[in-house]
Protein backbone atom coordinates (compact mmCIF):
# COMPACT_ATOMS: atom_id res chain seq x y z
CA UNK A 1 0.00 0.00 0.00
CA UNK A 2 1.54 3.33 -1.05
CA UNK A 3 1.34 6.18 1.45
CA UNK A 4 -0.84 9.16 0.51
CA UNK A 5 1.07 11.70 -1.53
CA UNK A 6 0.64 14.73 -3.72
CA UNK A 7 2.86 13.77 -6.64
CA UNK A 8 1.51 14.50 -10.12
CA UNK A 9 2.66 13.01 -13.36
CA UNK A 10 3.86 14.99 -16.33
CA UNK A 11 6.03 14.82 -19.43
CA UNK A 12 8.75 17.06 -20.73
CA UNK A 13 8.25 17.35 -24.46
CA UNK A 14 12.03 16.90 -24.70
CA UNK A 15 11.08 13.22 -24.65
CA UNK A 16 9.53 13.39 -28.12
CA UNK A 17 12.30 15.49 -29.63
CA UNK A 18 13.36 12.90 -32.19
CA UNK A 19 9.87 12.64 -33.58
CA UNK A 20 9.33 16.40 -33.60
CA UNK A 21 12.75 17.01 -35.18
CA UNK A 22 11.82 14.66 -38.03
CA UNK A 23 8.35 16.25 -38.20
CA UNK A 24 6.64 12.98 -37.33
CA UNK A 25 4.89 14.61 -34.36
CA UNK A 26 3.45 18.07 -33.95
CA UNK A 27 3.26 19.99 -30.68
CA UNK A 28 -0.38 18.93 -30.47
CA UNK A 29 0.57 15.26 -30.98
CA UNK A 30 3.04 15.54 -28.07
CA UNK A 31 0.49 17.07 -25.71
CA UNK A 32 -2.11 14.49 -26.79
CA UNK A 33 0.25 11.60 -26.15
CA UNK A 34 1.31 12.76 -22.69
CA UNK A 35 -2.21 13.62 -21.58
CA UNK A 36 -3.44 10.31 -22.97
CA UNK A 37 -1.20 8.60 -20.42
CA UNK A 38 -2.67 10.69 -17.63
CA UNK A 39 0.53 12.76 -17.48
CA UNK A 40 -1.22 16.08 -17.71
CA UNK A 41 1.51 18.48 -16.50
CA UNK A 42 3.38 19.53 -19.61
CA UNK A 43 6.96 20.78 -19.51
CA UNK A 44 8.35 22.41 -22.59
CA UNK A 45 11.79 23.22 -23.97
CA UNK A 46 10.43 26.35 -25.58
CA UNK A 47 13.21 26.78 -28.13
CA UNK A 48 12.35 23.30 -29.36
CA UNK A 49 8.57 23.57 -29.49
CA UNK A 50 8.11 27.14 -30.69
CA UNK A 51 9.78 29.25 -33.35
CA UNK A 52 11.01 32.82 -33.19
CA UNK A 53 11.85 32.64 -29.48
CA UNK A 54 11.55 34.87 -27.50
CA UNK A 55 9.17 36.69 -29.86
CA UNK A 56 7.01 33.64 -30.48
CA UNK A 57 4.07 34.61 -32.73
CA UNK A 58 0.78 34.88 -30.91
CA UNK A 59 -0.87 32.18 -33.03
CA UNK A 60 1.64 29.61 -31.73
CA UNK A 61 0.83 30.55 -28.15
CA UNK A 62 -2.88 30.35 -28.91
CA UNK A 63 -2.31 26.92 -30.46
CA UNK A 64 -0.48 25.79 -27.31
CA UNK A 65 -3.37 26.74 -25.06
CA UNK A 66 -5.91 25.24 -27.45
CA UNK A 67 -3.94 22.00 -27.47
CA UNK A 68 -3.69 21.87 -23.67
CA UNK A 69 -7.38 22.45 -23.33
CA UNK A 70 -8.34 19.94 -26.03
CA UNK A 71 -6.40 17.17 -24.31
CA UNK A 72 -7.11 18.06 -20.70
CA UNK A 73 -3.50 19.02 -19.96
CA UNK A 74 -1.89 22.09 -18.40
CA UNK A 75 1.36 24.04 -18.70
CA UNK A 76 3.77 23.10 -15.96
CA UNK A 77 7.34 24.25 -16.67
CA UNK A 78 9.31 26.27 -19.20
CA UNK A 79 12.94 25.21 -19.62
CA UNK A 80 15.18 28.21 -20.14
CA UNK A 81 18.75 28.56 -21.38
CA UNK A 82 21.26 31.27 -20.66
CA UNK A 83 23.32 31.99 -23.74
CA UNK A 84 26.32 33.39 -21.91
CA UNK A 85 28.36 32.79 -25.06
CA UNK A 86 26.00 34.68 -27.36
CA UNK A 87 28.93 36.85 -28.41
CA UNK A 88 32.02 35.04 -29.58
CA UNK A 89 34.47 37.51 -28.04
CA UNK A 90 32.97 37.95 -24.57
CA UNK A 91 30.56 36.51 -22.07
CA UNK A 92 27.27 38.19 -21.27
CA UNK A 93 27.66 40.70 -18.47
CA UNK A 94 25.62 40.61 -15.29
CA UNK A 95 22.93 42.98 -16.52
CA UNK A 96 22.50 41.03 -19.75
CA UNK A 97 22.17 37.76 -17.86
CA UNK A 98 19.53 39.23 -15.56
CA UNK A 99 17.63 40.60 -18.57
CA UNK A 100 17.79 37.17 -20.22
CA UNK A 101 16.33 35.37 -17.21
CA UNK A 102 13.68 38.07 -16.78
CA UNK A 103 12.72 37.55 -20.41
CA UNK A 104 12.24 33.86 -19.64
CA UNK A 105 10.14 34.56 -16.55
CA UNK A 106 7.83 36.67 -18.69
CA UNK A 107 7.76 34.03 -21.37
CA UNK A 108 6.85 31.33 -18.83
CA UNK A 109 3.99 33.51 -17.67
CA UNK A 110 2.84 33.89 -21.26
CA UNK A 111 2.86 30.09 -21.64
CA UNK A 112 0.92 29.65 -18.43
CA UNK A 113 3.80 27.94 -16.61
CA UNK A 114 4.19 28.41 -12.88
CA UNK A 115 7.75 27.03 -12.99
CA UNK A 116 10.93 27.84 -14.86
CA UNK A 117 13.75 25.33 -15.05
CA UNK A 118 16.82 27.56 -14.65
CA UNK A 119 19.75 25.97 -16.44
CA UNK A 120 22.61 25.07 -14.14
CA UNK A 121 25.19 27.42 -15.70
CA UNK A 122 23.16 30.43 -14.52
CA UNK A 123 25.10 32.26 -11.79
CA UNK A 124 23.20 32.29 -8.48
CA UNK A 125 23.58 36.09 -8.21
CA UNK A 126 21.58 36.40 -11.44
CA UNK A 127 18.80 34.25 -10.02
CA UNK A 128 18.75 36.33 -6.84
CA UNK A 129 18.46 39.54 -8.88
CA UNK A 130 15.36 38.11 -10.58
CA UNK A 131 13.50 37.24 -7.37
CA UNK A 132 11.38 40.43 -7.31
CA UNK A 133 10.07 39.83 -10.83
CA UNK A 134 9.50 36.11 -10.14
CA UNK A 135 7.40 37.04 -7.12
CA UNK A 136 5.50 39.71 -9.02
CA UNK A 137 4.66 37.24 -11.81
CA UNK A 138 4.25 34.34 -9.38
CA UNK A 139 6.60 32.22 -11.47
CA UNK A 140 9.04 30.06 -9.52
CA UNK A 141 12.66 29.60 -10.50
CA UNK A 142 13.97 26.09 -10.01
CA UNK A 143 17.69 25.65 -10.48
CA UNK A 144 18.54 22.54 -12.38
CA UNK A 145 20.60 20.24 -10.18
CA UNK A 146 22.11 18.12 -12.91
CA UNK A 147 24.91 15.58 -12.85
CA UNK A 148 27.86 16.12 -12.36
CA UNK A 149 26.43 18.60 -9.86
CA UNK A 150 24.55 17.40 -6.79
CA UNK A 151 23.14 19.03 -3.67
CA UNK A 152 26.51 19.11 -1.88
CA UNK A 153 28.52 20.42 -4.81
CA UNK A 154 30.10 23.84 -4.15
CA UNK A 155 28.21 25.44 -7.07
CA UNK A 156 24.86 24.25 -5.70
CA UNK A 157 25.89 25.15 -2.15
CA UNK A 158 26.34 28.74 -3.36
CA UNK A 159 22.86 28.66 -4.83
CA UNK A 160 21.47 27.40 -1.60
CA UNK A 161 23.27 29.99 0.46
CA UNK A 162 22.42 32.99 -1.72
CA UNK A 163 18.87 32.07 -2.65
CA UNK A 164 17.89 30.97 0.84
CA UNK A 165 19.07 34.34 2.16
CA UNK A 166 16.40 36.05 0.05
CA UNK A 167 13.71 34.30 2.08
CA UNK A 168 11.72 33.96 -1.12
CA UNK A 169 9.54 30.93 -1.79
CA UNK A 170 9.91 31.60 -5.52
CA UNK A 171 13.37 30.14 -5.84
CA UNK A 172 14.35 26.52 -5.42
CA UNK A 173 15.44 23.44 -7.34
CA UNK A 174 14.59 21.19 -10.25
CA UNK A 175 16.69 18.07 -9.60
CA UNK A 176 17.55 15.93 -12.61
CA UNK A 177 17.44 12.24 -11.76
CA UNK A 178 20.53 11.65 -13.90
CA UNK A 179 22.50 12.34 -10.72
CA UNK A 180 21.17 9.03 -9.43
CA UNK A 181 22.77 6.85 -12.06
CA UNK A 182 23.29 3.82 -9.87
CA UNK A 183 24.16 1.41 -12.65
CA UNK A 184 26.03 2.27 -15.82
CA UNK A 185 23.37 2.72 -18.54
CA UNK A 186 23.29 -0.30 -20.88
CA UNK A 187 22.41 1.95 -23.83
CA UNK A 188 25.68 3.85 -23.29
CA UNK A 189 27.69 0.63 -23.01
CA UNK A 190 26.16 -0.85 -26.15
CA UNK A 191 26.76 2.26 -28.21
CA UNK A 192 30.42 2.42 -27.19
CA UNK A 193 30.78 -1.25 -28.16
CA UNK A 194 29.24 -0.47 -31.56
CA UNK A 195 31.66 2.44 -31.97
CA UNK A 196 34.64 0.17 -31.34
CA UNK A 197 35.30 0.14 -27.60
CA UNK A 198 37.57 -2.66 -26.35
CA UNK A 199 35.48 -5.27 -24.56
CA UNK A 200 37.89 -5.85 -21.66
CA UNK A 201 38.24 -2.10 -21.08
CA UNK A 202 34.46 -1.74 -21.21
CA UNK A 203 34.28 -4.36 -18.44
CA UNK A 204 36.92 -2.43 -16.47
CA UNK A 205 34.93 0.83 -16.77
CA UNK A 206 31.69 -0.87 -15.73
CA UNK A 207 33.41 -2.28 -12.63
CA UNK A 208 34.94 1.11 -11.84
CA UNK A 209 31.52 2.77 -12.10
CA UNK A 210 29.99 0.15 -9.82
CA UNK A 211 32.82 0.71 -7.31
CA UNK A 212 32.37 4.54 -7.56
CA UNK A 213 36.02 5.09 -8.49
CA UNK A 214 36.75 8.75 -9.22
CA UNK A 215 36.44 9.33 -12.98
CA UNK A 216 39.90 10.96 -13.13
CA UNK A 217 41.46 7.76 -11.80
CA UNK A 218 39.49 5.63 -14.23
CA UNK A 219 40.66 7.79 -17.13
CA UNK A 220 44.28 7.42 -16.03
CA UNK A 221 43.87 3.66 -15.76
CA UNK A 222 42.18 3.38 -19.15
CA UNK A 223 45.12 5.27 -20.69
CA UNK A 224 47.56 2.91 -18.97
CA UNK A 225 45.62 -0.05 -20.29
CA UNK A 226 46.12 1.32 -23.80
CA UNK A 227 42.49 2.31 -24.30
CA UNK A 228 41.51 3.66 -27.70
CA UNK A 229 39.69 6.94 -28.31
CA UNK A 230 36.26 5.34 -27.82
CA UNK A 231 37.37 3.69 -24.54
CA UNK A 232 38.48 7.10 -23.28
CA UNK A 233 35.21 8.64 -24.40
CA UNK A 234 33.34 5.99 -22.45
CA UNK A 235 35.49 6.64 -19.36
CA UNK A 236 34.69 10.36 -19.72
CA UNK A 237 30.98 9.61 -19.35
CA UNK A 238 31.61 8.62 -15.74
CA UNK A 239 32.10 12.30 -14.97
CA UNK A 240 28.52 13.06 -15.96
CA UNK A 241 26.74 10.01 -14.64
CA UNK A 242 27.19 10.19 -10.93
CA UNK A 243 25.44 8.38 -8.15
CA UNK A 244 24.52 10.42 -5.11
CA UNK A 245 22.04 9.32 -2.50
CA UNK A 246 18.44 10.29 -3.37
CA UNK A 247 17.71 10.61 0.36
CA UNK A 248 19.74 13.84 0.21
CA UNK A 249 16.65 15.40 -1.43
CA UNK A 250 14.71 15.12 1.84
CA UNK A 251 16.34 18.22 3.31
CA UNK A 252 15.54 20.26 0.19
CA UNK A 253 12.02 19.03 -0.41
CA UNK A 254 10.17 22.28 0.44
CA UNK A 255 12.15 24.02 -2.31
CA UNK A 256 11.88 21.32 -4.99
CA UNK A 257 9.37 22.56 -7.57
CA UNK A 258 9.73 19.95 -10.26
CA UNK A 259 11.56 16.70 -10.92
CA UNK A 260 13.27 15.92 -14.21
CA UNK A 261 12.57 12.22 -14.32
CA UNK A 262 15.45 11.58 -16.69
CA UNK A 263 15.67 8.10 -18.16
CA UNK A 264 17.74 6.39 -20.77
CA UNK A 265 15.61 3.34 -21.32
CA UNK A 266 12.73 1.45 -19.79
CA UNK A 267 13.40 -2.18 -20.56
CA UNK A 268 10.94 -4.95 -21.33
CA UNK A 269 10.54 -5.67 -17.62
CA UNK A 270 9.30 -2.10 -17.09
CA UNK A 271 12.37 -0.91 -15.17
CA UNK A 272 15.01 1.73 -15.81
CA UNK A 273 18.17 -0.35 -15.49
CA UNK A 274 20.42 2.62 -14.66
CA UNK A 275 18.32 4.98 -12.52
CA UNK A 276 16.55 3.21 -9.64
CA UNK A 277 13.12 4.83 -9.55
CA UNK A 278 11.98 2.13 -7.13
CA UNK A 279 14.39 3.76 -4.65
CA UNK A 280 13.79 7.37 -5.66
CA UNK A 281 10.00 7.60 -5.64
CA UNK A 282 9.58 6.32 -2.06
CA UNK A 283 11.97 9.11 -0.97
CA UNK A 284 9.78 11.69 -2.72
CA UNK A 285 6.69 10.27 -1.05
CA UNK A 286 8.39 10.16 2.35
CA UNK A 287 9.52 13.78 1.98
CA UNK A 288 6.07 15.01 1.02
CA UNK A 289 7.18 16.16 -2.42
CA UNK A 290 4.46 18.36 -3.90
CA UNK A 291 5.08 18.62 -7.62
CA UNK A 292 5.48 16.74 -10.86
CA UNK A 293 7.47 13.80 -12.01
CA UNK A 294 8.26 15.03 -15.50
CA UNK A 295 9.32 12.25 -17.88
CA UNK A 296 12.50 13.19 -19.68
CA UNK A 297 13.52 10.53 -22.18
CA UNK A 298 17.17 10.91 -23.16
CA UNK A 299 17.91 7.51 -24.63
CA UNK A 300 17.29 8.60 -28.21
CA UNK A 301 20.77 10.03 -28.65
CA UNK A 302 22.35 6.76 -27.51
CA UNK A 303 20.47 4.46 -29.86
CA UNK A 304 19.79 6.59 -32.94
CA UNK A 305 22.82 5.20 -34.78
CA UNK A 306 21.45 1.66 -34.72
CA UNK A 307 17.78 1.60 -33.81
CA UNK A 308 14.50 3.26 -34.57
CA UNK A 309 13.74 5.80 -31.83
CA UNK A 310 10.33 5.45 -30.20
CA UNK A 311 9.90 8.21 -27.65
CA UNK A 312 6.20 7.50 -27.28
CA UNK A 313 6.69 3.89 -26.26
CA UNK A 314 9.49 4.83 -23.85
CA UNK A 315 7.42 7.55 -22.19
CA UNK A 316 4.47 5.17 -21.97
CA UNK A 317 6.62 2.60 -20.21
CA UNK A 318 7.99 5.12 -17.73
CA UNK A 319 4.54 6.44 -16.96
CA UNK A 320 3.34 2.86 -16.33
CA UNK A 321 6.23 2.50 -13.91
CA UNK A 322 5.24 5.75 -12.16
CA UNK A 323 1.65 4.60 -11.80
CA UNK A 324 2.87 1.42 -10.17
CA UNK A 325 5.28 3.18 -7.81
CA UNK A 326 2.80 5.94 -6.96
CA UNK A 327 0.09 3.45 -6.10
CA UNK A 328 -2.23 4.44 -8.95
CA UNK A 329 -2.64 0.85 -10.08
CA UNK B 1 23.00 13.80 -31.93
CA UNK B 2 20.96 13.76 -35.13
CA UNK B 3 24.25 13.04 -36.90
CA UNK B 4 22.72 11.09 -39.77
CA UNK B 5 19.92 13.62 -40.19
CA UNK B 6 21.95 16.79 -40.81
CA UNK B 7 21.84 16.54 -44.62
CA UNK B 8 18.21 16.48 -45.70
CA UNK B 9 17.50 13.41 -47.87
CA UNK B 10 17.62 14.11 -51.59
CA UNK B 11 18.62 17.74 -51.13
CA UNK B 12 22.05 17.83 -52.80
CA UNK B 13 21.63 19.49 -56.19
CA UNK B 14 23.20 22.00 -58.53
CA UNK B 15 21.91 25.57 -58.64
CA UNK B 16 19.75 26.18 -61.72
CA UNK B 17 21.75 29.26 -62.67
CA UNK B 18 25.05 27.36 -62.68
CA UNK B 19 26.44 29.40 -59.78
CA UNK B 20 27.22 26.37 -57.65
CA UNK B 21 25.48 23.65 -55.67
CA UNK B 22 23.46 23.38 -52.50
CA UNK B 23 22.04 21.11 -49.87
CA UNK B 24 19.47 21.29 -47.10
CA UNK B 25 20.83 20.99 -43.57
CA UNK B 26 19.26 20.57 -40.15
CA UNK B 27 20.74 21.79 -36.91
CA UNK B 28 22.18 18.86 -34.96
CA UNK B 29 20.92 20.01 -31.58
CA UNK B 30 17.86 19.69 -29.39
CA UNK B 31 16.82 23.33 -29.47
CA UNK B 32 16.89 26.13 -32.02
CA UNK B 33 19.92 28.41 -31.94
CA UNK B 34 20.61 32.06 -32.57
CA UNK B 35 22.84 32.16 -35.64
CA UNK B 36 25.78 33.71 -33.79
CA UNK B 37 26.22 30.32 -32.07
CA UNK B 38 26.85 28.58 -35.40
CA UNK B 39 30.63 28.65 -35.54
CA UNK B 40 31.03 26.65 -38.71
CA UNK B 41 29.30 24.63 -41.38
CA UNK B 42 32.20 22.76 -42.94
CA UNK B 43 31.61 20.90 -46.19
CA UNK B 44 33.73 18.40 -48.03
CA UNK B 45 33.02 16.84 -51.42
CA UNK B 46 34.82 13.65 -52.41
CA UNK B 47 37.40 14.42 -49.75
CA UNK B 48 38.05 18.02 -50.81
CA UNK B 49 37.26 20.77 -48.34
CA UNK B 50 35.00 23.55 -49.59
CA UNK B 51 36.56 26.96 -48.78
CA UNK B 52 34.62 28.57 -45.93
CA UNK B 53 34.23 31.82 -47.87
CA UNK B 54 32.38 29.98 -50.64
CA UNK B 55 29.61 28.82 -48.30
CA UNK B 56 26.31 30.68 -47.86
CA UNK B 57 23.61 29.99 -45.28
CA UNK B 58 19.94 30.78 -45.91
CA UNK B 59 16.90 30.62 -43.63
CA UNK B 60 13.51 32.14 -44.36
CA UNK B 61 14.82 34.06 -47.35
CA UNK B 62 17.80 35.64 -45.57
CA UNK B 63 21.25 34.68 -46.76
CA UNK B 64 24.46 35.03 -44.77
CA UNK B 65 28.14 34.26 -45.24
CA UNK B 66 29.51 32.11 -42.41
CA UNK B 67 31.37 35.17 -41.16
CA UNK B 68 28.13 37.15 -41.06
CA UNK B 69 26.46 34.39 -39.05
CA UNK B 70 28.87 35.04 -36.22
CA UNK B 71 27.38 38.47 -35.53
CA UNK B 72 23.72 37.68 -36.19
CA UNK B 73 21.96 37.85 -32.83
CA UNK B 74 18.30 37.83 -33.88
CA UNK B 75 17.74 35.39 -36.71
CA UNK B 76 17.64 31.74 -35.73
CA UNK B 77 18.18 28.25 -37.06
CA UNK B 78 15.13 26.59 -35.58
CA UNK B 79 14.86 23.08 -34.20
CA UNK B 80 14.45 20.62 -37.07
CA UNK B 81 14.40 23.42 -39.62
CA UNK B 82 16.04 22.74 -42.99
CA UNK B 83 18.42 25.58 -43.83
CA UNK B 84 19.77 25.98 -47.33
CA UNK B 85 23.53 25.70 -47.52
CA UNK B 86 24.84 26.86 -50.87
CA UNK B 87 28.32 26.70 -52.29
CA UNK B 88 29.61 29.22 -54.81
CA UNK B 89 31.31 27.02 -57.38
CA UNK B 90 30.74 27.95 -61.02
CA UNK B 91 29.27 25.01 -62.90
CA UNK B 92 28.38 23.17 -59.71
CA UNK B 93 29.16 19.51 -59.18
CA UNK B 94 29.95 17.21 -62.09
CA UNK B 95 27.09 14.79 -62.90
CA UNK B 96 27.33 11.53 -61.01
CA UNK B 97 27.72 10.36 -57.44
CA UNK B 98 29.55 12.37 -54.81
CA UNK B 99 30.44 11.76 -51.21
CA UNK B 100 29.36 14.84 -49.26
CA UNK B 101 30.12 15.64 -45.63
CA UNK B 102 28.52 18.45 -43.65
CA UNK B 103 29.97 19.18 -40.21
CA UNK B 104 28.26 21.70 -37.95
CA UNK B 105 30.10 23.34 -35.08
CA UNK B 106 28.01 25.02 -32.39
CA UNK B 107 29.05 27.21 -29.48
CA UNK B 108 26.94 25.86 -26.62
CA UNK B 109 27.01 28.15 -23.61
CA UNK B 110 27.03 25.49 -20.92
CA UNK B 111 29.72 23.34 -22.54
CA UNK B 112 33.40 24.22 -22.22
CA UNK B 113 33.99 23.10 -25.82
CA UNK B 114 32.19 23.70 -29.14
CA UNK B 115 30.83 20.35 -30.31
CA UNK B 116 31.14 19.34 -33.95
CA UNK B 117 28.59 16.97 -35.43
CA UNK B 118 29.01 15.57 -38.91
CA UNK B 119 27.04 13.70 -41.50
CA UNK B 120 28.32 11.97 -44.63
CA UNK B 121 26.18 10.77 -47.48
CA UNK B 122 26.56 9.61 -51.06
CA UNK B 123 24.49 11.83 -53.29
CA UNK B 124 23.68 11.55 -56.97
CA UNK B 125 23.74 14.84 -58.88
Amino acid sequence: MTKPHNIRRGVSLYSYQYETFLRKMTLDDCVAHAAGLGARGIEVVSEQSFTGFPDVPEEQIAGWFASLERHGAYAQCHDMFLDVKLYKDRKLNFGEMVASLQRDLRFAKRLGCRNVRVIVNTPPEVVVACVPLAEELDVRMGIEVHSPFHFDHPWILRYTELTRATGSDHVGYVPDMGMYTKNYPPVFRDRFLRLGATSKIVEFILEAHAARVLPDYVLMDVRKLGGNAVDLQMAETLRHNIWSNPRRMLEFMPWIFNIHAKFYEIDDSGREPAIPYEEIIPVLIEGGYDGHLSSEYEGQRHIEDAFEVDGREQVRRQQEMFKRLLGEV
Amino acid sequence: MYDQHIIFPGSVRNAEDGSGWRLGARLPYYRGQILSAVEDVALTVDGDKVPREHVRFTVRGRTFTLEQLETEYVERWEFGEVAEISVLQPGGLAPGSHRVTAAVQLRISYLPWSPVTSCTIDAAV
